[in-house]
């Protein structure tokens, strides 16, 4: 009989076991209860960004299997086709072995092992000879890790201000549309209220960073029959599921998006009373066109925005609870013609140019849809609402018995983010959420904690002044609020290398890793000394235009020498981007670390309350190789880094452990929020606890706080839990947090644009400000749509990653290639019958940007002008442990070949980073292609080939067979 | 011995959401890490970096496209042993290798006893199992044998390994022979339906439809929009509305 | 499904060797063939060599042969293990015939209780053989009123024409032996003719939307489960294009049925020693031409597991 009640997310009465467990007397021999491990570690997946908890199962010092952490908040007790792979990740033959130094030309693969004290002493010299003259010259880009806050902090201390994760090319378009817009996002910092909603809208997305956690949710919604509504050209994985597919054409969800809003507005079905107390749709905007101040808010003289009292029919304070505010007309305020923000609302999106007959053709949907959709909205979000029996507080003191809420969730991700018009369109999808009252109310978009924060949140990004042998003021990477906080000099130049918060991206919150290289090859903003990557595979499926990538790396200037002069670079595992390093720092698997997944970054929070958790080492390593956050923290006090040194010039942390124990970023605050204090019963803000991370992994690797039930919906504007943010550091003061639907620091710039204030943006760039600084969600055709002679290119491509390797590194997992060593590109009948294809045709896939070949295969769930195929299956040869047979570089593609990492030349011969014009988030979504049969002769192998690698000292041939599991058994049957 | 029982004490198998499925491999890399060292260890994988890896796995997931006049579904279909109760595979066995339990209808295959002869996975249908070049014998599921009943492992994971890891919920697991049970209560709900059945092998597992396109499908019953009829329109309206 | 050359050799040559032994032991008993020393050794080797051969062949087949003892127990409910008790049977009476024949030159009394048992082995063996095929219910082209006749008529065809081949070779050819191999041989083609037809226009209930339990419309596969072939498709998704086929089967047709009548029938008027060698040559023909069948046999097999894949 079970002993308490079932634990995690299978646990219906249909999933549960036997209700007798003892085995039967089948009197057939078979062991029914072998024994299964000595000892079972609980700790923290890595196998993609979902940070799942996990529980290793140890045996005889080899990991014997993985499962999922039941009492995990994140994963429940699930693990996905990843997560259990594990095994073979840690056990891959591509894994390095040693610190390599380049012998041969870059590119080539050819290596010598050195020692680690070699290694250290090769990049201390370099980085402080770095460091005493321009700090700015160490370009520091990271990519999937999650120590962010380590390595940011790392940068700043070191006087660099290009550092950036991965986040340019993967998600800010929603982090920052988000951020900007309601002070959360999607994913990292907010998720659907999975247990009460009614309606499920999801936007591009058919796997997800937050893997597990959506699958749950799915199931949940399934379970209850709620409606699931998926938007994707392509109808895999959770759109397979969707009640209701809607194939859109890519690039023209914002479009769809302004339809479902201009018939919600039209039939007045917007919720008026959420829109007065948690947005600024009241407040007033000054509309004198020509004016210094047009288009920003009225304020009082403390700076505070105001609205106007209808009742009292005068201005006041907008975040006056007692006012009666208007949503409409025209009032003048300090001599200053002004309209609520909802006017310009009403105004922009009432217009007929957005109603479902005007864009159903552009975005591939029929305006009948579309009505059905904003009906089914609607009617969910106004007659099926909930209200759940929890009396709170909000902001104003005003005590509600209940809490409402509207049943209509949504999600968003990728197929949104990777294109040049994706910021508006997040935005756009926020405003559709807002106008029905949906955001952190049951039923809805909740955030997690510690979101929402105010939008955009603080701090501002730093570098505006690099020194030698100087720190940052601040942290490389932040949110600015117009033109004067961006990263450029007195002629517009970016300060930056990848020219983040210049006016190529003013709002490029993550950095643009994807500029870096070829930025740093043309030095252009400056030239570079070193490059130094974690993680990230720039020299392959990391990058846009691969094949020119691979030439700036190895390219050299008049003098012979590289024109990047120095990489160092870390990372696990032998992939694409190792050749190119001078310096390789050989990483560990995640089972033999430690790392801290922190509030402080992207922690593990749930709707329900925040979390952070932990990894720490399971199994020892069988080789010289270190955790990179250790080495980095090492190398901080071999530089003398302030902050990684104690006063005697002595090392502050002697590890990565060390750091996540004892550094305080701010007093009291640290990497991890639980058990703080010496003796550990403090939590969010406390003195370092010695005991920390045993009481970590004491606990299952994790730390998770469950938020009062009066404090889990509405939290923007939730007193309750305003304070207990207050009280763990998460906000500055338990103020409202007012959702931005009209977002005046993007007005500034358009003022900057006009030739308002101080700091203005070059004449040439005038136009593009004005354009895409709309401080209101706008839509415009993809750039390379936009550009290319749609004749010639008639199909848009996109790439996704199969579930089952999404955000991991699969090709050279011996189970995980075997699902997928060859992609194909998924054309959809009638395209290919067009095209006179048939099934397992070679085709080449041509865009501006080159050709790739690949092998065809028809299908009927995809956007008819779309076709499609598995990213980063395609790999070159020599790496990853692969063998020269593999399918991967023989009949698997890269897409990525044919993506631009430009755009083509504007007006003026300049050529922007394939990136939106706001956030510069990489548009490769954005991508136009033809495809032509091959001749007969060019079927059966991919192109464009590349050089095979050598392989690294000491690297054995990958085995011919696996007998993984052999060694329990024997051991079991010995042990009998 | 190759002949069926005449009788089964429990009916153990599994109920598989088609509704549900995402096609995420979970339950695949489930089954295939928990049984490389279970039961039937190892799950042996050839040419595992090579041009033509191939490996015995107990679990596979297809994807479909199931076009009908009321529309078109992507469907992910995971396969594995359905632990029939009159499974072919068991009785063309010549050796006696593979058998039915009695206690509880799991099939199993006695690897001491198989000559590797492959005749059951020409009788098998369903594809369910496969061949161990390496070791010479046939291999297949177990329905986590040495889970569901292992004392070493804590009471609450004592189900079969797919089921455990199947991240949406589309797997369920229990006694298919007792119609009270909540697998057998969840096959009637949902119109759980038998592979094959043509085939007369009578399969335990049972396979939930896709609700898309049919009546179990949810929806909203939306009446269409109307646009306000206030006067100046949809301001006007939000003007009427503030001010009540 | 895939025609391993080991199963391929082993049903023809076991089919060839029962049929002859079954005829041996038929004929011999009733006095239709003389005892004779050579006669007995070559025909006797010849059978019983054949059968040995298939059988060693058919371990081959099997991943741990040196276990393949163990295959004589499930006889209440396996076919094939039923085969292996059934040859291994055939094996003591058609041995005893064997002795009484070459070692004691006689062909009557317990020789000829022998040589009758001997053929009733021989008979239920290939019987078992068939129903190997017959039983298994996923492949229909298998699964079929053709299949068990089948193995039997092509038993009895290749056993007649060989025994036909043997005597010609000793000058003991009959005419009356040489109508029968030509009847035999023209049952054998119009039943593979038949089954083919059969086959060909077989609407098989089991489809993808049965496999799948999708109801109604079309299921198309999108998707393996694996990017490479696996041991499901390298041992039952054997496919083999239609162009293909037909020109295998023209060649079975040949080999197997025309081309031995027409050498057959010149043996009414050839004078031997030629009459021995067109009986000789009828014989191998058909042997090749069998070969052929079974291969055509698997090839053109389909199991339902090719279902979910598409195929």
């Amino acid at each position: 009989m079970m002993h308490g009640p079932p634990r995690g997310a299978n646990s219906a009465p249909s999933q549960r076991p036997l209700a007798d467990t003892r085995a039967p007397d089948e009197g057939d021999g078979v062991d029914t209860s072998p024994d299964v491990s000595d000892r079972v570690a609980k700790t923290t997946c890595y196998m993609c960004a979902c940070r799942c908890g996990i529980e290793v199962h140890i045996k005889n010092g080899k990991v014997r299997y993985i499962n999922g952490n039941k009492d995990h908040p994140v994963n429940r007790g699930v693990i996905c086709g990843k997560g259990s792979s594990g095994i073979m990740q840690h056990y891959s033959p591509a894994r390095l072995k040693k610190p390599l130094l380049r012998t041969g030309p870059r590119g080539s693969g050819a290596f010598r092992e050195i020692e680690w004290e070699e290694a250290f002493s090769i990049a201390t010299e370099r980085l402080s000879a770095i460091r005493r003259t321009d700090p700015k010259k160490l370009a520091f880009f990271t990519g999937r890790d999650q120590s962010q806050s380590l390595t940011g902090w790392w940068a700043a201390k070191f006087g660099t201000p290009n550092f950036a994760a991965h986040g340019g090319f993967c998600s800010v378009n929603m982090a920052a549309g988000g951020l900007y817009s309601i002070g959360g996002s999607f994913w990292e910092f907010g998720e659907p209220d999975w247990d009460n909603t009614k309606y499920f809208m999801l936007f591009g997305v058919a796997e997800d960073h937050d893997s597990n956690p959506i699958k749950i949710g799915l199931g949940k919604l399934k379970a209850r029959g709620a409606k699931v509504v998926s938007i994707n050209p392509c109808r895999t994985g959770y759109n397979a599921i969707a009640d209701d597919w809607i194939g859109i054409r890519p690039g023209t969800d914002g479009l769809f998006v302004f339809a479902l809003i201009h018939e919600l507005l039209k039939a007045g079905r917007v919720d008026l009373d959420y829109l007065l107390r948690y947005t600024n749709a009241h407040t007033l905007v000054i509309q004198e066109p020509g004016a210094a101040d047009d288009g920003l808010f009225v304020r009082d003289a403390d700076g505070n925005p105001l609205a106007w009292d209808r009742v009292a029919e005068k201005p006041v304070r907008a975040d006056d609870a007692l006012a009666k505010p208007a949503l409409t007309g025209s009032h003048e305020v300090n001599g200053r013609r002004c309209v609520p923000v909802f006017q310009l609302i009403a105004d922009r999106y009432l217009d007929e140019s957005y109603s479902p007959d005007a864009v159903a053709e552009r975005c591939g949907i029929s305006a009948a849809t579309i009505r059905r959709i904003a009906a089914e909205l609607a009617h969910v979000a106004f007659e099926q609402t909930i209200e759940l029996p929890v009396a709170w507080t909000d902001w104003a003191g005003r005590r509600h018995e209940t809490i409402k809420g509207r049943p209509v969730a949504m999600h968003a991700m990728r197929g949104i983010s990777a294109h040049s018009n994706g910021f508006h369109t997040c935005r756009a999808i926020h405003l559709l959420q807002v106008l029905l009252g949906t955001v952190d109310v049951p039923g809805g978009f909740r955030f997690k904690p510690p979101y929402p924060k105010s939008a955009p949140p603080g701090p501002k990004p730093s570098g505006k002044a690099v020194k030698p042998m100087t720190p940052l003021d601040g942290m490389p990477l932040g949110f600015v609020c117009g033109p004067d906080d961006l990263l450029v000099d007195e002629a517009g130049t970016p300060l930056r290398i990848d020219k983040a918060y210049s006016w190529d991206a003013p709002l490029a919150a993550h950095g643009l890793m994807h500029s870096v290289i070829r930025n740093a090859w043309a030095g252009d903003p400056y030239k570079i000394d070193t490059l130094m990557m974690y993680m990230s595979n720039m020299a392959w499926n990391s990058s846009m235009n691969t094949v020119e990538t691979i030439a700036m790396l190895t390219d050299k200037d008049e003098a012979a020498a590289y024109r990047i002069p120095f990489i160092i670079y870390s990372d696990a595992y032998y992939s694409e981007t190792v050749p190119f390093a001078d310096l390789v720092l050989p990483d560990t698997t995640y089972l033999e670390r430690h790392d801290c997944i922190s509030l402080l970054d992207r922690p593990i929070s749930h709707a329900d309350g925040p979390g952070d958790a932990i990894r720490h080492p399971v199994v020892e390593p069988d080789r010289d190789v270190r955790p990179f956050q250790s080495v980095l923290i090492e190398l901080g006090a071999r530089l003398g880094l302030p902050g990684f040194v104690n006063e005697d010039g002595s090392a502050k942390y002697h590890d990565y452990a060390d750091y996540i124990v004892n550094h305080e970023r701010t007093p009291g605050i640290g990497p991890l929020a639980g058990w703080r204090g010496k003796d550990g019963t403090s939590t969010g803000k406390g003195k370092p606890n010695p005991n920390q991370l045993q009481r970590y992994i004491d606990n299952g690797g994790f730390w998770h706080h469950d938020l009062a039930a009066d404090q889990r919906f509405y939290k923007m504007g939730n007193r309750a839990y305003l304070d207990f943010a207050v009280q763990m550091g998460f906000i500055p003061k338990a103020e409202p947090i007012v959702f931005q639907l009209y977002s005046e620091p993007m007005q500034r710039f358009r003022l900057a644009a006009r030739g308002h204030g101080r700091v203005l943006p070059p004449q040439t760039e005038r136009k593009r400000i004005e354009t895409y600084m709309d401080p209101l969600p706008i839509w415009y055709m993809p750039f390379e749509e936009a550009a290319v002679d749609l004749e010639k290119y008639p199909l848009h491509a996109l790439t996704q990653r199969p579930m089952h390797m999404y955000h991991s590194w699969g090709s050279q997992n011996a189970w995980l290639r075997q699902i997928t060593s060859q992609n194909r590109l998924f054309v959809h009948h009638r395209t290919g019958a067009g095209l006179g294809l048939v099934d397992d045709d070679w085709v080449w896939i041509e865009s501006i940007n080159g050709r790739v070949k690949g092998q065809i295969k028809l299908i009927d769930g995809v956007n008819e002008s779309t076709v499609w195929t598995w990213n980063a299956i395609g790999k070159r040869r020599g790496s990853w442990g692969l063998k020269d047979d593999a399918g991967e570089s023989n009949r698997g593609f890269l897409l990525n070949h044919i993506i631009g990492d430009q755009t083509s030349a504007d007006a003026n011969g300049r050529r922007y980073a394939n990136a939106d014009p706001v956030t510069g988030q990489a548009a490769w979504f954005d991508l136009r292609v033809r495809i032509v049969k091959c001749a007969p002769q060019e079927a059966g192998f991919t192109e464009p080939q590349f050089e095979r690698f050598e392989q690294p000292p000491h690297f054995e041939p990958s085995p011919d067979i696996s007998r993984f599991g052999a060694e329990f058994r024997h051991a079991r049957e010995a042990a009998q | 011995m190759t002949c069926l029982p005449s009788h089964m004490d429990k009916r153990l198998g599994l109920v598989i959401d088609l509704d549900t499925c995402v096609g995420c491999q979970a339950c695949v890399t489930a089954c295939k890490e928990w049984n490389t060292g279970g039961h039937m260890a190892p799950l042996t994988d050839t040419d595992p970096y090579g041009g033509h890896v191939d490996g015995v796995w107990f679990n596979r997931v297809h994807s479909y496209e199931h076009t009908t006049e009321m529309g078109g579904r992507t469907v992910n279909f995971p396969r594995s042993c359905l632990h029939c109760e009159t499974p072919a595979c068991v009785t063309v066995c010549p050796t006696g290798a593979s058998y039915k339990r009695a206690s509880d209808g799991i099939v199993l295959i006695d690897e001491s006893k198989c000559i590797g002869c492959k005749l059951c996975s020409w009788a098998c249908p369903y594809g369910a199992r496969e061949f161990d070049t390496d070791v010479g014998v046939m291999k297949k599921c177990t329905l986590c044998v040495d889970r569901i009943y292992n004392d070493n492992l804590a009471e609450g994971d004592r189900v079969p390994a797919c089921v455990a890891a199947c991240p949406t919920s589309a797997r369920h697991f229990g006694d298919l022979g007792d119609p009270a049970s909540a697998v057998s209560q969840l096959v009637a709900e949902r119109g759980g339906v038998d592979l094959m059945p043509e085939m007369g092998y009578r399969p335990t597992n049972k396979y939930l439809p896709p609700r898309a396109h049919t009546q179990r499908a949810a929806s909203v019953p939306a009446k269409a929009l109307e646009p306000v009829k206030a006067e100046g329109g949809f301001l006007g309206w939000v003007d009427r509305m503030l001010s009540n | 499904m895939h025609p391993a050359f080991s199963v391929v050799f082993f049903t023809t040559a076991t089919g060839a060797g029962y049929g002859l032994l079954a005829l041996l032991g038929v004929l011999g008993a009733t006095g239709f063939i003389a005892p004779g020393f050579w006669l007995g050794l070559a025909g006797m080797a010849l059978s019983l060599g054949l059968i040995s051969a298939g059988l060693l062949s058919s371990t081959g087949h099997l991943g741990r042969p040196e276990r393949a003892w163990r295959a004589f127990s499930q006889w209440r409910s396996s076919w094939l293990s039923r085969e292996g008790v059934a040859s291994v049977a055939t094996f003591i009476p058609a041995g005893l015939f064997g002795l009484g024949w070459v070692v004691f030159g006689r062909l009557d009394g317990w020789v000829a209780a022998a040589g009758l048992l001997a053929a009733v082995g021989a008979i239920v063996t290939v019987c078992m053989t068939g129903m190997i095929y017959a039983s298994l219910k996923p492949i229909a082209q298998w699964h079929s009123p053709y299949t068990l006749p089948g193995y039997l008529i092509f038993s009895g065809m290749s056993g007649i024409v060989l025994l036909n081949a043997l005597l010609a070779g000793f000058g003991l050819g009959t005419n009356r032996l040489l109508a029968a191999s030509i009847l035999l041989t023209l049952l054998g083609w119009g039943w593979k003719l038949a089954t083919w037809r059969h086959n060909d226009q077989l609407e098989i209930p089991t489809t993808a939307n049965t496999a799948t339990g999708l109801a109604g419309g079309t299921v198309r596969s999108l998707e393996w489960p694996h990017t490479e072939e696996n041991y499901l498709l390298k041992e039952m998704g054997f496919r083999i294009a239609r162009k293909h086929s037909a020109k295998l089967r023209l060649i079975t047709q040949v080999l197997a049925f025309g081309l031995p009548i027409l050498l057959l029938i010149a043996g009414f008027a050839l004078p031997w020693p030629l009459e021995a060698v067109a009986a000789a040559l009828a014989a191998i023909s058909q042997f090749a031409g069998m070969l052929v069948e079974r291969w055509l046999f698997f090839a053109e097999a389909k199991h339902t597991v090719t279902l979910y894949y598409g195929r």
